[in-house]
């Protein structure tokens, strides 16, 4: 080895030792924005294997999660519900910031597959497909937890969750939760608010609350007056007693 | 001016010669790849649609500049030997890191046309979609609310551009510049195109193992000293090339802050710096 090379390979190493703080404040700053936050673990490498595992180090994560989903279509299309769970549980540790695969892994679950395990026909007992059905059910929920923990700033999944404890567990005080939460963070849809209030209407004990809530949402202005949270009011007006003069303007028409 | 006439002629010439050599064929590669995705996904949803659009497209301008950043490196300064242009060239008052300097800045502008090319299909497929997309959403909703109108049209273009896609592809060039003249330096010393593509190639996957070994010798932790010593030369050695991942998760809806896109550019840049050096360095007392 000539001298050349030796220099080389010491100014090489200093070069390595002077960049290392600027390499740890930029991953630092990195962690702080989101990024590189996917957890590469061994439980992960047993899942994708060890040519997934490498091309998942290398920084092609997000197109073997693609390549992933496309697998988990065909499972759906073969309705292989346990194979397609597993790949959703690959898909969404590779890319977990993103939205559109916990959304769609949440609703597969709670939705496709666990209509599919209450009509299936070859499970006899009426208990085991309720059973079954229900866990797929608890099965997206947790996904759309799992999503939020993950997207704590992002609005959709919270809203997907709201909408998974109206309509699949009937839980409407946790679903008013849900919205609320959504509507208080930003890009939050404009209904996240209104479907709160519609939501927090149907829990016990909190009626007199859900009332003033909707009112004030109503006192807004006309965006936020649609025919749906004029009917809940006028039917809460009624059912709390409230004072007419305080009731909404009689001059919208009753619907 | 005058003095960096020789340099840019060496770095036209090296850029005519790749364009010769038929490089941006990989670009008919790259469109079947995105316009094939883009007619097989027809079956997913919109936003699954989009995602798996922009998964696919970044990985494959990330791969393919990778590719283009160490094959073309690689094999300039053997093909340039063997064809005995090198001696031509630098018989004439034309300093080694001169002759360097222009070839590097050949690949990196071969590098600057591919990332472009690359970006307008992709842009122009993905703007094409959600074209599409926006015209039956708004066929479906003809009937509906202005405000669910709207509503719908925001998720559909949420889901396609994003203005941090921008700075993701820039890091993806900046990291194949990186790449570029990280294989220069290895050729600087090297016998073979055939040793400089293995050794680039194992770089490129030590590379995004750098940060992994830094923290684990920074944290302290009590260990072998085997492996402190190990962990420590990989993490000196080695470009943290993990820094420059940013796509996967811009992809997810991450925005790019300023600061840190321009912190990662400028590591990239001075990486390139460095490692140019570095084969001056070496190559400038190498036997020809």
């Amino acid at each position: 080895m000539n001298s050349r090379k030796i220099a080389a390979l010491v100014l090489l190493c200093c070069f390595g030792a002077a960049v290392l703080p600027l390499q740890s404040s930029l991953q630092r700053e990195a962690h702080a924005a989101h990024f590189h936050q996917t957890a590469l673990t061994i439980n992960l490498r047993e899942r994708i294997g060890q040519a997934g595992f490498l091309a998942a180090l290398s920084g092609f994560r997000s197109p073997l999660a693609a390549l992933l989903w496309i697998e988990a279509h065909t499972a759906w299309e073969n309705t292989e519900w346990g194979r397609m769970a597993g790949l959703f549980e690959t898909v969404t540790t590779l890319q977990p910031r993103s939205l559109p695969y916990w959304d769609m892994a949440a609703w597969h679950m709670a939705w496709n597959a666990s209509i599919a395990a209450l009509q299936n026909e070859k499970q006899p007992s009426e208990a085991l497909r309720i059973r079954a059905q229900r866990a797929y059910i608890q099965l997206g929920k947790d996904f759309l937890e799992r999503g939020i923990q993950n997207n704590p700033d992002r609005p959709q999944l919270r809203v997907q969750l709201g909408v998974l404890l109206r309509d699949k567990l009937e839980d409407h005080c946790a679903a008013a939760e849900q919205f609320f939460q959504a509507s208080k963070l930003p890009d939050a849809p404009p209904y996240a608010a209104r479907f709160a209030g519609y939501e927090m209407a149907k829990c016990p004990g909190r009626e007199r609350e859900a009332y003033d809530y909707l009112r004030k949402l109503y006192d807004e202005g006309e965006k936020q007056r649609l025919p749906s949270l004029i009917n809940l009011l006028r039917e809460m007006e009624n059912k709390l007693d409230i004072p007419s003069r305080e009731r909404i303007s009689s001059g919208i028409p009753q619907s | 001016m005058k003095s960096a006439g020789p340099t840019l002629a060496i770095a036209r010439n090296t850029f005519t010669e790749l364009v010769r050599q038929k490089v941006f064929f990989f670009l008919l590669i790259f469109a079947l790849l995105i316009i094939g995705n883009s007619a097989f996904m027809a079956k997913f949803s919109f936003q699954e649609q989009f995602q798996m659009l922009k998964d696919i497209s970044l990985g494959a301008m990330s791969v393919f500049t990778s590719l283009i950043a160490i094959l073309a490196t690689a094999n300039f300064l053997p093909k340039d030997m063997e064809d005995r242009t090198i001696y031509t060239l630098l018989a004439k008052p034309v300093p080694r890191y001169r002759y360097l300097l222009g070839k590097l800045l050949g690949i990196i502008a071969l590098l600057a046309c591919a990332t472009l090319l690359m970006s307008a299909l992709f842009l122009a497929t993905l703007w094409l979609r959600e074209s599409t997309v926006l015209a039956e959403t708004r066929a479906q909703l003809a009937t509906a609310s202005p405000e669910e109108i709207s509503l719908a049209v925001k998720e559909v273009t949420d889901a396609t551009f994003n203005i941090n896609l921008l700075p993701g592809i820039a890091i993806i060039f900046v990291k194949s510049a990186l790449l570029a003249s990280l294989t220069l330096f290895l050729s600087s010393f090297a016998t073979s195109s055939i040793f400089t593509i293995l050794m680039a190639a194992a770089l490129y996957f030590i590379g995004h193992l750098q940060a992994t070994a830094r923290e684990y010798w920074l944290s302290g932790v009590e260990v072998e000293w085997w492996s402190r010593v190990l962990a420590a030369g990989v993490a000196l050695l080695f470009p943290d090339l993990q820094a420059f991942n940013l796509t996967d998760d811009i992809i997810a809806g991450t925005a790019v802050p300023l600061a840190l896109f321009l912190n990662t550019a400028g590591l990239g840049i001075l990486y390139v710096a460095v490692y140019f050096a570095l084969s001056a360095l070496v190559f400038s007392g190498r036997e020809l």
